[in-house]
């Protein structure tokens, strides 16, 4: 961007700079001043992606690609074996980054915008609106999400869209708890008393006096929503609907080799292979809330 | 009326509506799942005619809204129905199985494991939460974070699993079945639930010391808080005096969400420890369309929830001076 | 002592054995059917020993299980009756046909009508003397038009049951069945007291080697022994804790910290492993139990030969042993009868993985599209997984197939016997007439390929039917030797594996030489079998 051609003026410069450090620059200088930990999460996560994205390119096997020798042993073909059918356990773990995360992701996202909308509308309202919204929220969590989702699965069939559709509206009642009683707080702030006198719409004042005040309950929420998608998954497979095979995701593939964990005494690469996927989903939780924790200090407005 | 009074007396009678909507839901979710009792009992060996002859028997053959209202004008006048298992029409006597008598002792289980969890998990899920808070950003709020974001990250079965190879493999500490007997005594459950009990633990501590530590947080940069730094009262002065109380609304709707789960949502933990629990009674009534329990079932869970939660509101409106008193 | 002389214990007091068997031997039918395989049992054969509590874990068993013998159909039940209860016959540990309430039996020349001899001083639980009267209730329990019992169509053949005398009943057939008294070993049949001229199951008392002391439908059942049974050298413990693990790890870890004595349905996977646990002993049994995967004939494309043999021949069967069953099994040649069975064709060439004449049938058969294949663990431990090595194995051969995992959950009622290809497992049918009868002759209830008309399937079913009352053993071999082929070559079931029974069992535990290989845990009948030695 040039001064132009109108020639010099104080504000253009200013702006100028103002526009610089906001794009880029302020990036780099919350970074530079990120904890440790966030910075490791931020790595983490990073990493993650490039996997998920990059999968295809960068998984040594393809992901439902069966090889004639089941259970290989950890070597340099397989650099972590291969699991009961013949397939290349790190091109599933590889793949199963892109499956998993990408489940978790659009679960939790669409979970938090219906949990998260309703939550502050009802809250604003106080009115019938928010009577139906939480009587129908009540009913919801009052059945037994596990027992529900799979009722649920089984009538409508276990693909991913229902899987995610299933979980993220059982989920969305969560956030929609959450979210109100938290709201609750905030609405009888005087500014929001103002905002609503002044006449201000409903989505402004969601947007605009609300939701800042809430994020940070918010986003510790949101990070532990997302590791629970995984979970729900694995506890979903546990009994036994889940994922369409062969696609690959962590949940699952814990399941499917956590019987080897009772024989750690007996061989012990053997008991690893569970915990790869674990780990895989425990690395990733651990990174998400580092990070979001870092976003709750920095929202926080605590200098120390 | 006191304000309290009024929202018990409001919520105990939407509580009633809810449980008339659960059981709506329940009731027509299971008609629309696949296959009926008589098929799903018989499995691989059912006959068209077999199963006519369990729908005769049970009334299965009846339109859906007559059974319904068969089932409320019995939950009415208290009676739960019997369970489609175990009928009889031979050897005279009425010997089939109510639903109550199938409950009551698992229930008793599912509650005193939840319980057992809540003890543990409730006051240090508190204690965490607070001292992390308290200590924010140094090596010990690192570490606790750490360590119960991985315990929470790993699925309950596997939790299970690795608590069975150190506490009953390595180490014969504890048994890795907790099938109580309905004749043990207090020490004995409490011996035998403890893997359990404290799988249950691992998962739902991360959870509940997470939302404190945030609610704390998030109340520390309030003028109020500030003004008390200012005028130098103790760190821990302040979190306890200060921002707790103002902090209760969201730490208790956690908590009240992970009691509720405790009793709810077990399934995984009762099938690995083989607990006798209401969870995979109902998980095993779904999957076998075995109605009266599975209402059964779901009405007890909704109780619990809605009381729950109940007590969540009511926390939250007591700390709070502006919900107590609404202009 | 030797085994020898063991034997001969056991039969103490079953003075008319011998004659039992010449005669059964007259019409063809006691040889064993199912020969039994024994690895690292330490303790086989050891003298059997009185007392303790043997305390075992089941993989099955649900809070909605009842005492109802018609509708017991899990590995839970079958231990649970053969404990409490027994039946007019027995398949006893070698495969052999032995009368258990029956004393002795006559059969009419044309196998029709049978008269069975009851045993006589047998008491129930309750202490009320077992006669004809109770036989007859029992049976009825399964006939008739409203019965609930899953076995109604086993019993469809008996046309009368008379009481001929206090201790003597006869069942009239409507067609010869020189394998009737097989059927009379059947679990579902267990003799239980009449009340009313109705069988009262529900009080849980028989005649059996245990008497109940509790039953928690889902968690567990325990016994204490019966001080009156009528068998000698059976019913060996004191006391009998069944208790239900249905997650595999969970029950691998129970017998591994020997918090149970003994445990079935160990997974393939981990046997090696578990195998190296010093105080436990594995059990592999051969049976009759079989994993298929049936195409249904009267349904597009699977109405057309080529479409079949493609199928079949697109099968990677080794494969499928190799890594579904771990080698913990045998291949099978799309007929259901085993190898431990007497009637086995083993002159048949054993079908093989062969892409390219796969391929050529495919072309003949003009086919050109996608195959779903319906699967669900509900079938079988790792039919998914099966599901994808043929998936895997059929791209090779051009066949494009696609897997579709339907829910566990009501897989029998909705997706087995109703979609064009899915996954399915058979058990032990002790006789080959029965297992024809049950799910390939064209009036079978459980016709899953629905291969019922044209030539090779009206050939099949004449032939079954002669057979069945055929008393010339070497007629019958031919007969059922060309039904194998019949199946084999136009029926639409592809059955590529035979599963092993897998048991990990204390070595603290003893049994005979021989353990019974028609359903797990020594034909369910570990509990009156076995002792600590």
């Amino acid at each position: 961007m040039s001064v132009g051609e109108e020639g010099y003026s104080a504000a253009g410069e200013v702006s100028l700079i103002k526009a610089r450090r906001t794009f880029r620059a302020n990036v780099w200088r919350g970074l530079k001043s990120a904890p440790p930990t966030a910075l490791f999460g931020l790595t983490v996560i990073s990493i993650y992606l490039i996997f998920a994205i990059f999968a295809p390119w960068l998984a040594p096997y393809g992901e439902a690609e069966i090889f004639p020798m089941s259970y290989a042993p950890w070597g340099d073909e397989f650099l972590f074996g291969t699991d009961q059918l013949g397939r290349d356990v790190l091109s599933r773990l590889i793949y199963g980054a892109r499956n998993t995360i990408g489940i978790a992701v659009a679960t939790t996202f669409l979970a938090f915008l219906i949990g998260g909308c309703l939550g502050i509308a009802a809250a604003i309202s106080q009115n019938w609106l928010d009577h139906l919204l939480s009587r129908s929220v009540d009913v919801l969590m009052a059945i037994p999400s596990l027992i529900f989702a799979l009722m649920l699965l089984s009538i409508f069939g276990s693909t991913a869209t229902n899987l995610i559709i299933i979980i993220a509206i059982l989920d969305s009642t969560r956030v929609f708890r959450i979210t109100r009683a938290v709201s609750l707080n905030v609405v009888v702030m005087d500014y929001v008393e103002s905002a609503k006198l002044r006449g201000e719409g409903l989505g402004w004042i969601m947007r605009k006096e609300i939701l800042p005040n809430i994020m940070p309950p918010l986003v510790a929420e949101f990070g532990l929503r997302f590791c629970f998608v995984f979970l729900t998954i694995a506890a979903l497979s546990f009994l036994g609907v889940g994922i369409q095979p062969p696609t690959a995701d962590w949940g699952s593939m814990v399941r499917e080799t956590a019987g080897l964990i009772q024989f750690a005494e007996y061989d012990i690469t053997a008991a690893m292979t569970p915990m790869l996927p674990a780990a895989a989903i425990a690395l990733l939780t651990v990174a998400v809330n580092f990070v979001v924790d870092w976003f709750l200090h920095k929202t926080s407005g605590l200098k120390d | 009326m006191h304000p309290v009074i009024t929202t018990v007396l409001q919520r105990l009678a939407l509580g009633l509506l809810t449980l008339f909507v659960v059981s709506l839901i329940i009731f027509s979710s299971i008609e629309f799942l696949p296959g009926d009792f008589g098929e799903a009992i018989l499995g691989q060996a059912a006959l068209p005619e077999t199963v006519a002859a369990f729908r005769k028997e049970l009334g299965l053959d009846l339109p859906l809204h007559e059974r319904y209202l068969e089932w409320v004008g019995g939950v009415i006048t208290g009676d739960l129905g019997n369970s489609f298992s175990g009928r009889g029409s031979s050897g005279g006597a009425d010997r089939s199985r109510p639903v109550i008598d199938l409950i009551a002792p698992r229930l008793g289980n599912t509650l005193f494991l939840a319980g057992m969890a809540a003890i543990i998990a409730v006051p240090l899920a508190l204690f965490l939460g607070i001292t992390a808070a308290l200590y924010r950003g140094s090596i010990y709020d690192r570490v606790v974070n750490a360590l119960t974001l991985t315990t929470i990250s790993f699925p309950e079965f596997f939790v299970a699993y690795i608590l069975i190879l150190f506490f009953s493999s390595f180490f014969k500490v504890f048994p890795s079945l907790a099938n109580i007997d309905p004749s043990a005594d207090f020490w004995e459950r409490v011996y035998l639930s403890a893997l359990p009990a404290i799988t249950l633990t691992l998962v739902i501590v991360a959870h509940m010391m997470r939302m404190t530590r945030a609610a704390i947080i998030n109340l520390m940069a309030s003028p109020y808080i500030e003004m008390a730094d200012l005028k130098g009262v103790s760190k821990s002065k302040i979190i306890i005096y200060h921002a707790l109380p103002n902090a209760w609304a969201p730490i208790v709707n956690v908590i009240a969400f992970n009691l509720a789960y405790l009793v709810v949502g077990v399934v995984v933990v009762e099938v690995v420890f083989v607990y006798p629990g209401v969870g995979q009674l109902m998980v095993d009534a779904v999957t076998t369309r075995d109605v009266p329990v599975v209402q059964a079932c779901a009405l007890i869970f909704a109780i619990t929830y809605i009381m729950l939660n109940l007590f969540a509101d009511i926390i939250s409106i007591i700390t709070n001076p502006r919900l107590l008193h609404p202009r | 002592m030797d085994i020898k002389d063991l034997e001969k214990a056991a039969v103490e007091g079953k003075l008319d054995r011998r004659e039992f068997i010449k005669r059964a031997t007259a019409l063809g039918l006691a040889a064993p059917f199912a020969t039994s395989l024994l690895t690292q049992s330490v303790h086989a054969g050891m003298t059997p020993k009185k007392g303790g509590k043997f305390t075992f874990g089941s993989s099955h068993g649900s809070t909605t299980d009842s005492l109802d013998p018609g509708t017991h159909e899990n590995g839970f039940a079958t231990n649970l009756v053969f404990a409490y209860a027994n039946h007019l016959f027995e398949v006893d540990n070698t495969g052999k046909l032995i009368p258990e309430l029956a004393e002795s039996f006559e059969a009419s020349k044309d196998a029709k009508t049978w008269v069975i001899k009851l045993r006589k001083g047998v008491e129930f639980h309750n202490g009320k003397p077992m006669t004809a009267d109770d036989v007859i209730a029992a049976m009825n329990h399964h006939r008739g038009e409203d019965t609930k019992s899953a076995v109604k169509s086993l019993l469809s053949a008996v046309t009368e049951i008379k009481k001929t005398g206090s201790h003597e009943v006869t069942f009239t057939l409507n067609a010869g069945n020189a394998d009737f008294p097989f059927i009379l070993s059947d679990y579902h049949l267990a003799i239980l007291p009449a009340f009313e001229g109705k069988m009262d199951w529900q009080a849980g008392f028989g005649t059996g080697g245990y008497i109940i002391d509790r039953f928690e439908p889902g968690v567990r059942a325990t016994f204490k022994r019966n001080p009156n049974y009528f068998k000698s050298g059976r019913a060996h413990f004191d006391e009998v804790e069944m208790v239900s693990l249905g997650d595999t790890t969970a029950r691998q870890s129970a017998v591994m910290n020997q918090e149970v004595d003994a445990i079935y349905r160990v997974d393939p996977k981990t046997v090696h492993l578990l195998g190296r646990n010093p105080n436990l002993s594995i059990l592999e049994v051969t049976g009759t139990l079989h994993y298929t995967f049936p195409m249904r004939v009267d349904q597009a494309p699977f109405d057309n030969y080529d479409l079949r043999m493609a199928v079949k021949l697109s099968v990677d069967r080794e494969a499928l042993v190799n890594k579904i069953l771990l080698g913990h099994g045998a291949i099978g040649n799309d007929h259901p009868i085993s190898t431990s069975q007497p009637f086995h064709n083993g002159e048949m060439t054993q079908r093989k993985y062969d892409p390219d004449k796969a391929r050529h049938h495919l072309k003949k058969s003009g086919f050109s599209g996608t195959l779903d294949l319906s699967t669900s663990d509900a079938a079988f431990a790792g039919a998914v997984d099966a599901s994808l090595l043929i998936k895997d194995s059929a791209a090779k051969a051009g066949l494009d197939i696609n897997v579709v995992r339907e829910p566990k959950d009501g897989y029998w009622s909705n997706v087995w016997n109703k979609k064009a290809w899915c996954a399915c497992y058979w058990g032990g049918r002790p006789t080959v007439d029965w297992m024809f009868a049950a799910a390939y002759m064209n009036d079978g209830k459980w016709n899953d390929t629905a291969w019922k008309t044209g030539p090779a399937a009206d050939r099949f079913n004449k032939i079954v039917l002669e057979a069945r009352s055929e008393l010339d053993t070497n007629k019958r071999r031919a007969m059922y030797y060309e039904a194998q082929v019949l199946v084999n070559d136009d029926g639409g079931a592809l059955i590529p594996m035979f599963a092993n029974h897998i048991h990990a069992v204390s070595k603290k535990i003893g049994h005979d030489g021989q353990v019974a290989g028609n359903w797990e845990m020594d034909g369910s009948k570990a509990i009156e079998r076995w002792w600590f030695a």
